[in-house]
């Protein structure tokens, strides 16, 4: 009964609750590379009650925007990734890229989680491959894409190696070009850093920040590191616990986006993580 | 060499070296030393085998010395037709194996596919697991008589189903986000199968084919054992109506033999197979 509802233009309308209110309207310019308009999702459960998962997500993300959400565990950051990778549909509401609604999986959308979900049979040129083969392309087009990809995150040396024979890092960095080999419009990053060591993923978010700088991507990565938020995005999107609503948006408005190393060491970098830290309420919360 | 050598003479413990287990100690053991070792043990038991049985008393009719066996093995080859009934064995055994396991692969990997038909399934194929399959030997020769069909499908019965259960096992414990990711770049449901799930089950398949290869051996032994006019194991029979040990000992050799030929094929398949797991190729 609420299809009517979703079909509707206005985003205003859409507002299921009151506090949603609180979030500023994005103004768009142009049309945004990806938005969520009102976007709720619950999950029915078989057998306890269904739960929220999202409530009533609105925001816009520009082409060649870099966006961070943070969060406490279990705030539905990952339904956010799934509903724009289309494997999952919002219960109401509405998930666009370039102002087409997501119906299903598409080819606008590349995503990286933790795990690299490199295919360990494959050689890294393969796995770099993998995502191409399920487009009209000829095998040397593919292989010539996937070579660049893994030029472009200095890889090539590596090509013929299995993923076993790579270190985290470099499985990561073989993941990115995985991804960007499809040329998606949106690059999804699901806590892509997590799983590594804290020298590893410094460098890793620097290789990551450079590779996406030159590749003009747009990109929505969902991360519980608020330093590494705020050394990597343009904007950051603070959610609230189950059900997931965005509390707070920040523009951070820093330099050197290409260089998280460099960006962490300016004054104001930690003031923006400091004001992350108060609104999440961390302060007062146990674990 | 000295491998091969060792090679040749399999005690009751097989001197198999599944890939990669050896590697920790091979610190203290230079490459040769290794299979020096393994031959020494294999001399040690054949010797004692030669010579403690007849300063015991065990007359030879009971245990026959290693020197019988070969006597008895000469005469086999010359007036019981040996070869014949050697390679009727290993022949039914590795038909058996590959029916056995292309049915048992591609039951396991359409029931991994249709999850409600694995469900409807699961209590019978849990029971006809248990169920022990060489058991049904009488009953086969009771329907299809005295030729090679009764031990060809106690072969495959054996052989089938620890394939269906691992390849099954994998299509269900394969990363749900490796096919997600496969969705997300708009893969059908045949390419996710083709360059996820079927590349995926292979370690989870060969080790079902391990498995097999030892007990393919074993079905077609017994149904040969239960009503066969051929094979290593009608000359166990045979053997015993004769109370000639030899023979029955000589053919039980035989038929280990068989089995570590067979058992080698897969351990050589999958470790070409698998050249992309660091255990295997390290």
């Amino acid at each position: 009964m609420n299809a009517a509802v979703s079909q509707s233009a206005s985003p205003v309308e859409l507002k299921p609750r009151p506090e949603a209110q609180a979030v500023p309207e994005p103004q768009t310019k142009a049309t945004p590379a990806l938005s969520f308009d009102g976007v709720t999702k619950r999950f029915a459960n078989r057998t306890a009650t269904p739960f929220t998962a999202v409530e009533g997500l609105s925001f816009d993300i520009a082409p060649g925007e870099f966006v961070s959400i943070v969060g406490p565990s279990g705030c539905g950051k990952s339904t956010v990734l799934n509903m724009t990778a289309g494997l999952d549909r919002p219960t109401e509401g509405r998930v666009a890229l370039n102002g087409e609604a997501v119906t299903g999986p598409n080819v606008h959308v590349g995503f990286m989680l933790q795990k690299d979900l490199l295919l360990p049979w494959r050689s890294i040129l393969r796995n770099v491959e993998f995502g191409l083969e399920a487009r009209p392309i000829g095998k040397a087009e593919r292989r010539e894409r996937a070579l660049r990809e893994l030029a472009r995150c200095r890889l090539q040396d590596f090509a013929h190696h299995y993923p076993f024979q790579l270190s985290g890092g470099m499985r990561q960095r073989a993941a990115l070009a995985r991804t960007l080999a499809i040329q998606p419009d949106v690059v999804l990053l699901d806590e892509p850093f997590s799983a590594l060591d804290a020298q590893t993923k410094l460098l890793l978010q620097r290789s990551f920040a450079r590779t996406i700088h030159a590749s003009g991507v747009t990109t929505l990565l969902i991360t519980h590191d608020l330093s590494e938020a705020v050394a990597m995005s343009d904007r950051i999107l603070v959610m609230s616990e189950r059900p997931g609503r965005i509390v707070e948006e920040m523009d951070l408005d820093l330099p050197h986006r290409d260089d998280p190393i460099a960006r962490q060491a300016l004054p104001r970098a930690r003031e923006a993580i400091a004001h992350l830290f108060q609104s999440l309420h961390l302060a007062e919360r146990e674990a | 060499m000295t491998s091969s050598k060792a090679a040749a003479h399999p005690g009751p413990v097989p001197v198999v070296a599944p890939p990669g287990t050896e590697t920790v100690r091979l610190a203290w053991a230079s490459s040769l030393a290794l299979p020096a070792a393994t031959l020494l043990v294999a001399v040690l038991v054949l010797v004692a085998w030669q010579y403690l049985p007849p300063a015991l008393g065990v007359p030879r009719f009971i245990i026959p010395t290693m020197t019988d066996m070969a006597a008895e093995m000469g005469r086999m080859w010359r007036q019981e037709d040996l070869l014949t009934h050697l390679l009727s064995t290993a022949s039914m055994a590795a038909i058996g194996f590959v029916a056995g396991g292309i049915l048992g692969a591609g039951c396991g990997y359409a029931l991994g596919l249709s999850p409600l038909w694995e469900k409807v399934l699961s209590p019978y194929i849990l029971a006809l697991q248990i169920a022990p399959k060489v058991a049904f030997a009488p009953l086969f020769i009771m329907w299809f008589g005295y030729n090679a069909w009764p031990k060809l499908i106690v072969t495959v019965l054996v052989v089938f189903f620890p394939i269906l259960v691992n390849v099954l096992q994998s299509m269900k414990t394969t990363d749900r986000d490796l096919v997600n990711l496969a969705r997300a770049y708009s893969m059908t449901r045949a390419q996710i199968f083709w360059k996820v799930l079927f590349p995926a089950s292979m370690p989870n398949l060969l080790a079902g084919l391990r498995i097999g290869a030892t007990l393919a051996v074993i079905g077609v032994t017994v149904g040969e054992l239960v009503g066969g006019s051929i094979g290593l194991g009608y000359l166990i029979t045979y053997g015993e109506g004769q109370a000639n040990t030899a023979m029955v000992f000589d053919a039980i050799v035989l038929l280990t033999v068989i089995g570590i030929a067979l058992y080698w094929m897969v351990a050589a398949a999958e470790a070409r197979i698998l050249h992309y797991l660091p255990k295997v190729a390290g």
